[in-house]
Formats: C-alpha cells, sequence, structure tokens
C-alpha cells in the first residue's frame, strides 16, 4: 500500500527491557479510516508498540510512520495529530470535565475562546453536559473513560490511539465505549486499538493483528482469521452415547474430513465446507441410520481457537503466565 | 462544530519559548485551580505549621532554653519557616507522581508541549503557594509575639533566602516524584522530611545536642538557612563557633545552589528516561 493511504507505517521495530525482547522486528500497516485491532495476551508487545507509536517511547531499531510524519524525527507534528488513551483515564480528577477539556484544549493552542467552545461540543457529544461543572473523581468509570476520550478529540486528530480501552470496566461502561468508537471513525478517522478479549476485537475492528512475542503473526478482517481454520464447523450432539463411533463414521464419510468426536459431551464436530447441504445431509443420514441427535448446530470458529491454531497458546493461558513477570508499562 | 485548525509548532525559538510561557500559565491557572477546589486540603496544609508553632511555642516554649539568651518564639519562627520550606519536598512529589500515575503526564507527553512547560508550571504553582504558606506563618508570629528587629529590607532578604532554598527543594520533589511512584514510597518520603526537619537548628541549638548530633544539625543544609534568615530578621540564637556556622550566609546561597546543581540534572535525566 501506498504510504499516503496509511495511517501507520512500522517496519522492523525493536524494543527491549533488559533482556526481554518486548518488540522483535514489528511490522505493521493501517490504512486510513478503519478501526484496527492489535489482540494478543499480556506481554505480546501491543502496549509498547502503541507507546512506540504514540511518541512516548523511542524503539531501539526500525521506523514508525503515523499520518505521514516518523515518530521519532517529527513527534511534534505526529503529537497534533493523534489522540492517546492510555491503560488509566487521563484526566485531571481534581479538576471538572469542563476544566480538564478547556485546559487540554489551551495546551493545544487552539486559544482560550476556541478551548471553551470545543468543551462544550465535546460534553455534548459525549453526554456529559450535565456533569460537566462536576469534579471528575465523582464520575462513573465509562464516564471518565469518556471524558479522556473527549480530551482525546479535541483537535480532530486522524489517528487515534486505545490502549485496552475497557479494561476494568463494567459491562455496561464497556457498552458504553463500543458505541464511542463505533462513532468514531464515522469521519475518515482512523482508530488502533490494543485488546485482550476476543470479543472486542470482533465487535469493533474491521482489521486484525494477532501479536504474539513482539510481532505480528497474522493479519486479517475476523473473517478471514476464522477462515484460517478452515471454515464453519458442524456439530452434532448425541441423545445414547454408544451411538458416537456410529455417527462419527458416518459424518466422516459424508463430509470427506476427520471428525473429532468428544465422548464427555457426547459431541461429534467436523469442519464443513457447504453449510447447508452439510447441515440437511447429516439430519438425514443419521435419522436413517436411527442415530437420535439432540442437536445440530453449525458455528464458526471463534478468534480464541484461531490465535489457538496459529500460537500454540490461547490468549487466557498466557494471560496467567504473564502475571508472573514484571512488565514494563 | 467548532472548525478549529490546527497550529504551526513553532520553530524559531522566540515563538518556542512563547508556547512553553503559555503552556505553564495554563498550567499554573490549573494548580489555582486544584486549591479552589479543594480548600479544605489548602487548610490542612497550612494548619499543620501553624500547630507546630503552638506546640513548640506553647507547650515546650516555656522549657527551652535559646543559645546565647533571647526569647524561644523569636528564635522557633525562623526554624519553623525553614521547616514548612522542607515539607516542600513532599507537596511537589505528590503532585508528580499524582499525574505519572494516573497517566496525565503521559498524555502532556503525548502532545506537543515541551516538557520545560510541565515543569515550569509545576515550579510556579508551588513557589506562589510556598509564598502563601510563609506569609500566613509570618503573620501567625506576629500574633505569638514574633517579629523582624532590623527593619524591612533585611526582612525581605530573609523572606527572599527561605524561597531561595524552597526552590532548590523543588528539585529534590520532582526527582522523587518520578523515582518513586507507589504511595508507600511517597509515605516512607513524608517520615523521612521529620528528621531531616528536626535535626537542624530549627527548633533547638546544636550546641545543646550530643556531639555528633549536633555536628549533622550544624551541617543541615536547612541550618544554614535557618541561621542567616534569623541574622536578617534580628532573631536570636545566632551563636555558634563552629566554622559551618560562621559561614551561615554564606552558605544559604551555597547549599541551594549545590542541591539544585545535583538534583536538576537528575530530575531531566529521569523525565528524559522515560521515554526508554
Amino acid at each position: 500500500m501506498a504510504d499516503a493511504e496509511l495511517a501507520v507505517r512500522t517496519e522492523a521495530l525493536r524494543k527491549k527491557y533488559g533482556d526481554k525482547e518486548a518488540l522483535s522486528g514489528f511490522d505493521l500497516e493501517v490504512p486510513r479510516g478503519v478501526v484496527y485491532g492489535l489482540l494478543g495476551p499480556n506481554g505480546a508487545g501491543k502496549t509498547t508498540a502503541i507507546r512506540v507509536l504514540s511518541t512516548l517511547l523511542k524503539a531501539d531499531g526500525g521506523t514508525a510512520r503515523v499520518a505521514g510524519f516518523d515518530v521519532s524525527a517529527q513527534a511534534a507534528q505526529v503529537r497534533q495529530r493523534i489522540g492517546l488513551l492510555g491503560q488509566h483515564a487521563a484526566v485531571d480528577e481534581d479538576l471538572s470535565g469542563r476544566q480538564n477539556l478547556v485546559m487540554f484544549g489551551r495546551l493545544y493552542h487552539i486559544g482560550k475562546r476556541n478551548a471553551q467552545r470545543r468543551a462544550d461540543e465535546l460534553l455534548e457529544r459525549f453526554s456529559l453536559t450535565e456533569a460537566g461543572n462536576k469534579p471528575a473523581k465523582q464520575y462513573s468509570g465509562g464516564m471518565r473513560r469518556r471524558l479522556d476520550l473527549a480530551a482525546s478529540l479535541i483537535l480532530a486528530p486522524g489517528v487515534l490511539f486505545l490502549d485496552e480501552p475497557t479494561t476494568g470496566l463494567d459491562p455496561r461502561g464497556r457498552n458504553d465505549v463500543w458505541e464511542s468508537v463505533r462513532g468514531l471513525v464515522a469521519d475518515g478517522r482512523t482508530v488502533l486499538l490494543t485488546t485482550q478479549y476476543l470479543e472486542e476485537a470482533d465487535q469493533l475492528a474491521d482489521m486484525i493483528s494477532l501479536i504474539d512475542g513482539g510481532r505480528v503473526v497474522r493479519t486479517g478482517t475476523p473473517d478471514q482469521l476464522k477462515n484460517h481454520l478452515g471454515g464453519d464447523r458442524i456439530e452434532v450432539v448425541l441423545r445414547r452415547p454408544h451411538d458416537l463411533e456410529p455417527a462419527g463414521r458416518i459424518i466422516g464419510s459424508l463430509l470427506g474430513a476427520a471428525p473429532d468426536v468428544d465422548r464427555d459431551n457426547r459431541r461429534v464436530g467436523a469442519v464443513v465446507k457447504d453449510r447447508v447441504a452439510a447441515l440437511t445431509s447429516v439430519a438425514r443420514t443419521l435419522d436413517e441410520n436411527g442415530i437420535e441427535a439432540e442437536d445440530i448446530a453449525l458455528r464458526r470458529p471463534t478468534l480464541d481457537e484461531v490465535f489457538l491454531s496459529l500460537t500454540g497458546h490461547g490468549t487466557a493461558v498466557s494471560a496467567e503466565s504473564r502475571d508472573k513477570e514484571v512488565t514494563p508499562s | 462544530m467548532t472548525a478549529i485548525t490546527t497550529p504551526e509548532v513553532p520553530t524559531n525559538p522566540i515563538a518556542k519559548l512563547g508556547w512553553v510561557l503559555a503552556d505553564s500559565w495554563t498550567l499554573t491557572l490549573r494548580g489555582l485551580s486544584h486549591w479552589a477546589r479543594n480548600p479544605t486540603q489548602v487548610l490542612a496544609g497550612l494548619a499543620f505549621p501553624i500547630l507546630m508553632v503552638l506546640l513548640f511555642g506553647g507547650i515546650f516554649g516555656s522549657g527551652m532554653q535559646v543559645e546565647g539568651g533571647g526569647d524561644y518564639m523569636d528564635y522557633l519562627m525562623p526554624g519553623m519557616f525553614v521547616m514548612s520550606m522542607a515539607f516542600g519536598i513532599g507537596e511537589t512529589m505528590a503532585g508528580v507522581t499524582a499525574d505519572a500515575s494516573k497517566g496525565v503526564t503521559d498524555r502532556f507527553r503525548s502532545m506537543p508541549m515541551s516538557a520545560g512547560s510541565v515543569v515550569l508550571g509545576q515550579s510556579i504553582v508551588n513557589m506562589l503557594y510556598s509564598s502563601v504558606v510563609l506569609v500566613i506563618l509570618m503573620g501567625c508570629g506576629v500574633i505569638a509575639g514574633w517579629s523582624w528587629q532590623d527593619g524591612f529590607a533585611p526582612a525581605l532578604g530573609g523572606f527572599a533566602l527561605l524561597l531561595l532554598l524552597r526552590f532548590a527543594l523543588l528539585w529534590v520533589g520532582i526527582y522523587l516524584g518520578l523515582v518513586i511512584t507507589s504511595p508507600e514510597g511517597a509515605s516512607a518520603v513524608y517520615t523521612l522530611l521529620f528528621p531531616l526537619g528536626i535535626v537542624a537548628n530549627t527548633f533547638a541549638s546544636p550546641e545543646m545536642m550530643p556531639g555528633w548530633l549536633g555536628t549533622i544539625a550544624e551541617w543541615n543544609p536547612l541550618s544554614s538557612t535557618a541561621h542567616a534568615t534569623r541574622e536578617l530578621f534580628g532573631n536570636p540564637g545566632v551563636g555558634g563557633t563552629s566554622w559551618i556556622a560562621e559561614n551561615a550566609m554564606l552558605m544559604s546561597f551555597v547549599w541551594p545552589l549545590l542541591i539544585f546543581l545535583v538534583f536538576f540534572p537528575l530530575a531531566v535525566r529521569k523525565y528524559r528516561a522515560l521515554s526508554r
């Protein structure tokens, strides 16, 4: 892709903390105007990547351009064109929501009058007008996040970085943030977000890169990534355990794919190519052979399964093992 | 929606300085808003030195003797001024730590503003606060019977010396705030401020302390400033035959300068290391 069409481009980014390689040849191309998800377990290098891209951290090697500017040589230009939402809502809790926005606006040098006008608009847009004069410490987690988001949008940046935007929020706060993020790309903005929640990446992102060990292991749309596992699966739950083997044989020969048999749940599963044809033929043939099914379903593989097949470990497992390491944030 | 044009990042030194000054002013206003939002916190901060004056002057004062004679309250007040400057370390540190832990420092760093503006804003707010504390403490001292004896000009000099010490200690606070990120560490620093403030000539003359403790107290940078301000205010207790006591006026400039020369580069280096 040509540089002009890219919001973010990194080549061979490297960053080491002591002995630990946080980024080890990190290559990324983010087109303009999409929500792009970096999905990976804790410690995969997502936060480090965001911190390099938002000029907070200097990489040891490689290059990174954001909105067409080099993050180390043209940091000031980059800073005018990005918004950053870190893992905590970075607002002054002692000030009111409005005071926060006016202060940040003035620090962006848009002038006092403009800063005040912009503050009111953003409060309105994020449904904070009523709470605008209350100190931010009285806000709920979701409200604080919205204020944080509003502060990031003062200069209407072309690229927005969200580092685990919903970590620590209750389901309501999470939905709140998801709604806001969807609205952000409407005016041609690019959103690059990190998450360890598959559901979040699936819900929000147009494109996803799976990150593991400081590099991108695979990139695609959520559908493409799921197709990587060989498409949809059929799953049949049987009424009687002794039907498992004949059912496995029938499904295997019908679909031409090796079935997997789950004895504990009396379930037989297999990858299908043609969804509807597979469903009808499996249902009919089982019935003809006197095998009673409790449930027959077609389902798409989850991103978790994709991740597992690509990296050999799931996201949850690695999150647990990671808690024992010390990671620079 | 208001159409906002992205301002040009200044390239020449004068325009850059303009941005730094504008940002510092914005951050000064931020500090003043904090005072307005949390008046109880400000009052609590002021109540502490006032309580100390009442406690030491009122309760222990009658039993205290001033080396070379004189009224204990007259001796104590300059010590209290110096001590409240020293406690400013904690105030500066708390501000820096709070911004860092809540991600506000990161937001500033991801914005087109220089590190200089952040620090300058912090300095102005802290120096303003310390000036207010000093004026109020002096007022309390006057009510309790303290006063300066040698005229207004030397007294103003004493005031300036105290703020010089505060300015030097500002960099200690900024450095500690960047190094110590946990609340536990911060409260440990607060605890250490007590011996720093007391093992000095603030409350009692080092000559009356056991030999080794007296020496430490005399070489405490706070002692030089306290001694020098006592001279300028014409307050008692300015005896002492050691070199450090005899050169208190000189040392009240040398110590802050040394502290600044050590902690300013340390703080700058630590701030830069945030991006490593």
